[in-house]
């Protein structure tokens, strides 16, 4: 008995970190914060915070989606991809009528979305070369429809996202940051509180095991592709919001970035283990650390480079803190 | 029954203490004949366990059994009802839970989510039909409830991750799981060979408990020991047949592998003959 509660007790910080995966990045990100407003007296004031938010909330969206995908142990690279068609269909149909081309858009992108799933589930392809092919073909796609133009909206409903108030008066706020917060919670209570959260866990951690559970293994990996293409398309519209303008050639390293926020929100590559709120931790991360660095006046190159070992980190403590549970 | 054994008769429809009950499964996978007319039988709260060399089509005959395997010819009786399961699905609906070698389990889910994962339960009211939200204190109680009454103790934590659990533990979670939900039976593949000698009397000691329960249990194993230890009966099967169905009592390790082997044979009466001798006995007359 001894030897158990000695055993227990050595494993006790690895299983915390397993258990609630969104805790180490809150950590880093709450670091992050003083150390940036020690080093400069401009970071804290809420005009610069809240510019923090606002350019994260293309990538948070992104990033939500992806954490689905990547809790299955798939990876989504045409993401993206996915969501600048979706903004050049929302600016083209544009003069039609916001809501029919805001509806059009995310139709699109999760049509697309479910093509990928439709590929990964039916023919069992690795989701990683089925999104490698989607992200070519879309993105040439997307400039084929466009013809080398970029397209400004101006639409009362697109637009919508970008419209600033302030809340008591101080707080400098938008509409996608509050839409970004819904979608959060709306998918972190499917994931969490319903069955089909389970099962989305369940699958990633092992589908052989999922299905001899009696899990609908394949439904429930479509279902996943199809909400995280509808979840582009709300992209697309957060990101006509911060920019009223679809160029086919924005956001090319939005793929990636938004896997850096999930990774570094602490979801595992491997699947399973995760969950969206760290994927919010870890886009504020990215954008507090690009923020504070700015105003420290590191090159934006250097950025990249802290950036990028984070991820690194990352991704070590995930692996560190399964290999002591073992 | 005044029929002599060892005639060929048509099986009777309902055996009174006959839970599961099989006769003459066909399985061919292309030119090769996996289960070659085939019988089986499990009775009311007994521990059967099923024996065989690698390829002696054991593993296929529990196949049929549990859904996962639809044999070319046979007949299935589940309590004296022929059935015809499709997947495994349909034998869970029907009350058979299988534990499976690799045990189905995920292991960054915690204990009590791992015994309901396929079989959650939501909450009553609106929350639960509309909004679908899980019932987790509900499945919690409930879960920690099976396991005191099942007696695994050595779980202090129903909230524990599975990946934080001894391979006993897990094992123990993925038998628990099987007799929370089965109603009729539990299938128990290899339950014990990548354990401990303490682990295995444990889980042995749980499977037990089950049997003690009033739920019979199909436990197929390579572990003579353990067969002899919680066995009521041993199912011994030999290319595909069943070829002996015997008491641990009656018999000795040695002769029970000899009858796996071929080495020796069973009679009617329950006498042991030695193959070879009577090959050279035949071939001397």
């Amino acid at each position: 008995m001894t030897a158990v509660v000695g055993q227990r007790r050595r494993v006790d910080v690895s299983e915390l970190v397993l258990r609630y995966p969104a805790l180490g990045p809150s950590c880093a990100l709450l670091l992050a914060v003083v150390v940036f407003s020690l080093a400069s007296s401009t970071f804290l004031s809420v005009d610069n915070l809240s510019l923090v938010v606002e350019q994260s909330l293309v990538v948070g969206t992104l990033a939500l989606g992806q954490t689905l995908v990547i809790l299955t142990a798939g990876i989504d690279l045409a993401n993206a991809a996915i969501m600048v068609f979706g903004t050049l269909l929302m600016a083209k149909l544009a003069g039609g009528g916001g809501f029919t081309a805001l509806l059009a858009g995310i139709v699109l992108c999760a049509v697309v979305g479910t093509i990928s799933g439709a590929l990964v589930t039916s023919l069992r392809l690795p989701p990683f070369i089925v999104t490698l092919g989607m992200l070519t073909v879309v993105a040439a796609s997307s400039r084929i429809f466009a013809a080398g133009q970029s397209f400004p909206v101006s639409s009362g409903l697109l637009n919508l996202l970008g419209r600033r108030f302030y809340l008591f008066g101080q707080i400098e706020l938008t509409v996608g940051i509050l839409l970004t917060l819904v979608m959060f919670l709306l998918v972190w209570y499917a994931l969490t509180r319903t069955a089909w959260g389970r099962h989305v866990y369940a699958l990633g951690n092992d589908p052989e095991a999922a299905r001899l559970t009696g899990i609908h293994v394949n439904r429930t990996l479509f279902s996943v592709y199809l909400l995280a293409g509808i979840i582009y398309g709300f992209a697309a519209w957060q990101a006509i919001g911060r920019i009223p303008n679809a160029d086919p050639n924005a956001y090319q390293t939005g793929n990636l970035d938004s896997i850096t926020a999930v990774v570094i929100g602490g979801t595992s590559l491997f699947g399973g283990r995760g969950g969206v709120l760290g994927t919010l931790v870890g886009a504020l991360i990215v954008s507090v650390l690009r923020s504070g660095l700015t105003q420290a006046g590191i090159d934006e190159l250097y950025q990249d480079v802290a950036t990028g070992l984070l991820v690194i980190v990352a991704v070590a403590l995930d692996q560190l803190a399964r290999r002591r549970s073992r | 029954m005044t029929i002599p054994e060892g005639v060929p008769v048509a099986p009777p429809v309902a055996v009174a203490d006959a839970v599961l009950r099989a006769e003459g499964l066909v399985k061919r996978y292309g030119h090769v004949t996996a289960i070659d007319g085939a019988d089986f039988d499990l009775r009311r709260g007994e521990v059967l366990a099923v024996i065989g060399d690698n390829g002696a089509g054991k593993s296929t005959m529990i196949k049929a059994l549990c859904g996962a395997v639809i044999p070319d010819e046979g007949t299935i009786w589940l309590d004296g009802e022929v059935i015809h399961f499709h997947s495994p699905l349909d034998a869970r609906r029907a009350g058979i839970e299988t534990v499976y070698q690799t045990l189905a389990v995920a292991p960054a889910m915690d204990i009590a989510g791992n015994l309901y994962l396929g079989r959650e339960q939501r909450k009553k009211g609106l929350l639960g039909t509309v909004f679908r939200t899980l019932d987790h204190k509900g499945m919690r109680a409930e879960a920690q409830r099976q396991l005191d009454a099942l007696g695994v103790a050595t779980v202090q934590n129903i909230g524990q991750l599975v990946e934080t659990l001894s391979g006993g533990q897990r094992q123990a979670v993925a038998v628990a799981r099987a007799a929370m939900f089965a109603s009729k039976l539990t299938i128990m593949d290899e339950p014990t060979a990548a354990l401990g000698v303490r682990e295995s009397s444990m889980v042995l000691d749980l499977i037990r408990r089950i049997r003690d329960h009033g739920l019979p249990v199909v436990l197929i194993s390579h572990n003579m020991p353990h067969v002899f230890e919680i066995a009521d009966r041993i199912h011994v099967h030999r290319l595909g047949k069943r070829v002996a169905v015997v008491k641990p009592d009656d018999y000795a390790m040695n002769e029970v592998v000899a009858l796996m082997t071929g080495a020796l044979r069973l009679t009617e009466s329950g006498e042991l003959v030695d193959q070879k001798a009577e090959l050279n006995n035949r071939s001397g007359a």
